[in-house]
């Protein structure tokens, strides 16, 4: 099979679905002549034309309404983000006007598009710079949000969201656009809600999803050298969420960590909490146990900026709480 | 909305007081403070007030009877409000100083697991009582599962608390509790739909577990005899009447593997062992150690052990796997010279034998009127596992074997 980074998945995503549906067109910052800022847009301009693979200005606000104007006039639209930190200018067309078109139109203007860039801290960008806003999109009646973690998950997942009929919020990771994987030549989609586990085991649930994967998966080896196995369960969607997958896990292992990049408070973790508590109260055996980024503005500092996100130390310190094991 | 009056401390050092007298009457509107009730504390008698304007419903404390701090004394609601889900909190633990007007023992609810909702954690005002048991949620389900106590178990958690692994602990230290033993040992059975629908009925007419009681009279003459004979014989240990009864009790339950059996929620597990779990009065409370593989056991090695795990008992130097899993039981107060009780059902067994006194009474025998010695057994059943004949069947076997001991050797 062959192996791909995760840019590259996105790419082929982005193509594919292009190639598919004339409707699909892709629309941001640099995402044309340069080839995308990351290049995730690599060779679209080429083979599809300006009329499909749109430049535009630095006006966030402006390019993500024009999107979602274009939605509702029936074209299925791709606005990528440079990062989603830019898109705080435009949260107003994706909270305001995308995620409630729908309802507000009596069910009659379906917004299908998918706001798309890298989410989350990289590396010494500062507290500007480096946020995860999984929890601010996910708490928005409407939207969808997604959050891969591998090349395989990048790709079946896009070319999902690009098909799906409601607005996506799609969160890169900065981070992972280098990391390889292996993706299958024959097309292929991942369902949107669906959860996926990443490593079964016995002992305690670590749930994760985007970049806290690799650390949770880390944190699952070290453990296993010390008798306790860890079960790692990709969310991939935040929302919908699939309590399905989780409430299984947890009832089998009867502990639960979770780990996300984002603050604490009011986080994904808190509603995955939530839901655990909820549908598995009496299978809890240690109170749920949540590794974060640290509840601070992200220091640029690269050692204070190292000790503000989720370490694979956290969470093998969690899973020991929960396992009563510390 | 509804609202508990609560024992409330009314005094720095009270922790239960007397209700000398009510003040107002059941169905009489109340102010929020208006004096209830007067309550005598260790120091003085103080008064009781309403917190709340609506109906005195329910007074769960009468006059007399002394209450620990946090707990339901009264209900006061509006006037039509359904307030059952509040008196079914009401924690069990009041004490009156009359006479008790029942004589029904409390027996098996020594392992029942302590009430699920104590006070503090549903008013919220209230102190951290000393006894409650910190545990988590699943540790409490297995325990309520495998009929364990989680009184009884020390929590290895933070602060004490209860987990999964103190309960396998457990478990591990007992090989032959059914929970553990091997799967020929019992069948599961799922529940048919009219089985769920008994239930479901049954648990909303008579409370969580739906009791009915069959009593049958016992011609106990030759169970009398064998006893003299057997202990004429001049060895230890001598045979008592309860070691016969339990002896018949755990035969007849192999003949009617229906009435030994758990009732487990979505199912019914039917034991093909018998681990017959007998009441034993103890110093304020009582306590069920359990005869394993009663059924067994000749009535010489039911007779030592039984004696054993009494004296232990009421040493309380009993283990825990030795009051835990039983499968049925028997609760007597003959020797008490009760004529007749009935006892409550140990969840999740299915059912319970209380003995009534061995006494002399005319009756009709052989065509004419002559004294013998009678003895009345009360079963009590839970309805969902066993129905009335079924119980009643089970009940004429163990009156056969009574009143013609030779069929334990036969």
């Amino acid at each position: 099979m062959p192996v791909l980074t995760y840019r590259d998945a996105l790419n082929q995503a982005l193509r594919e679905e292009m190639q598919r549906d004339p409707n699909v067109f892709l629309m941001g910052e640099e995402v044309g002549v340069y080839q995308g800022a990351y290049k995730v847009s690599r060779g679209l301009l080429q083979e599809f034309g300006e009329h499909r693979v749109v430049d535009t200005p630095i006006a966030e606000l402006g390019f993500a309404g024009i999107g979602v104007g274009a939605a509702m006039a029936g074209l299925r639209p791709v606005i990528e983000f440079m990062t989603w930190n830019f898109a705080l200018l435009a949260i107003d067309e994706v909270v305001n006007s995308a995620a409630k078109m729908l309802y507000m139109s009596g069910g009659q203007i379906p917004i299908p598009i998918v706001f798309r860039g890298p989410g989350g801290a990289a590396l010494q960008l500062a507290a500007q710079h480096s946020q995860a806003f999984e929890a601010w999109y996910a708490h928005v009646p409407g939207l969808k949000v997604v959050a891969p973690s591998t090349p395989y998950d990048a790709k079946g997942l896009l070319k999902s969201a690009i098909r799906d009929d409601n607005p996506v919020v799609f969160l890169e990771g900065e981070m992972l656009y280098n990391v390889r994987g292996e993706v299958p030549e024959e097309e292929y989609l991942i369902p949107l809600g669906v959860a996926d586990i990443k490593r079964p085991g016995d002992d305690v649930t670590v749930i994760c999803h985007s970049k806290t994967v690799a650390v949770a998966l880390k944190a699952a080896e070290e453990l296993a050298g010390e008798g306790i196995s860890a079960e790692v369960i990709d969310l991939r969607t935040i929302r919908p969420l699939d309590t399905d997958t989780i409430l299984k896990s947890v009832m089998k292992t009867n502990r639960c960590v979770i780990v996300e990049e984002g603050w604490p408070f009011c986080g994904v973790g808190a509603q995955v909490a939530y839901e655990i508590q909820r549908g598995a109260f009496d299978y809890l055996d240690a109170p749920i146990e949540r590794v974060t980024g640290a509840d601070v503005p992200m220091p640029y500092n690269k050692h204070l900026e190292r000790a503000a996100k989720p370490a694979v130390s956290q969470v093998i310190e969690a899973a020991k709480r929960a396992a009563y094991a510390d | 909305m509804a609202t508990k009056v609560l024992m409330e401390a009314l005094s720095p050092t009270m922790e239960e007081g007397r209700v000398v007298e009510w003040l107002k009457a059941e169905g009489e509107t109340v102010k929020a403070g208006d004096v209830l009730a007067e309550v005598e504390t260790d120091k003085a008698v103080m008064e009781l007030q309403a917190r709340a304007d609506g109906v005195l419903r329910k007074i769960l404390a009468p006059a007399g009877s002394t209450v620990p701090v946090g707990d339901l004394v009264a209900v006061i609601a509006g006037p039509d409000e359904d307030i059952s889900a509040l008196l079914e909190q009401r924690r069990p633990a009041t004490r009156s100083q009359e006479p008790a007007a029942r004589t029904q023992p409390r027996a098996p609810e020594t392992k029942v697991t302590p009430a699920p909702a104590p006070p503090a954690a549903v008013t919220g005002g209230q102190p951290e009582r000393a006894d409650r048991i910190k545990a988590s949620p699943l540790a409490r389900r297995l325990a309520r599962e495998r009929g364990l106590d989680l009184a009884l178990i020390s929590g290895s958690g933070p602060g004490g608390r209860i987990v999964k692994r103190d309960l396998e602990r457990i478990e591990a230290a007992r090989p032959a509790i059914p929970a553990a033993i091997p799967a020929a040992a019992y069948r599961d059975v799922p529940l048919t739909q009219m089985r769920k629908t008994i239930a479901r009925r049954l648990v909303e007419s008579l409370g969580p577990v739906p009791h009915f009681f069959l009593t049958v009279e016992v011609d106990m003459e030759r169970a009398w005899d064998a006893r003299e004979a057997l202990n004429a014989l001049g060895e230890e240990p001598r045979i008592s009447i309860n070691d016969i009864i339990l002896k018949v009790v755990a035969t007849a339950l192999t003949r009617h593997p229906e009435c030994n059996a758990w009732w487990q929620g979505d199912h019914i597990r039917y034991f093909n062992e018998v681990h017959l779990g007998m009441a034993v009065a103890i110093e304020d409370g009582l306590i069920t150690p359990v005869l394993r593989n009663a059924e067994r056991k000749s009535l010489r090695e039911i007779a030592l052990e039984a004696r054993d795990l009494a004296e232990r008992a009421r040493a309380r130097k009993l283990k825990p796997e030795e009051y835990t899993g039983s499968t049925f039981s028997v609760s007597n107060l003959g020797m008490l010279g009760i004529d007749e009780f009935t006892a409550v059902i140990n969840p999740p067994e299915a059912g319970i034998i209380a003995v009534g006194a061995v006494t002399q009474q005319p009756v009709v025998h052989n065509g004419s009127v002559t004294v013998r010695r009678r003895m009345r057994l009360t079963m009590s059943c839970d309805h969902r596992v066993i129905d009335g004949a079924t119980g009643a069947r089970f009940l004429q076997t163990v009156k056969r074997m009574l009143e013609n001991p030779l069929a334990l050797v036969w």
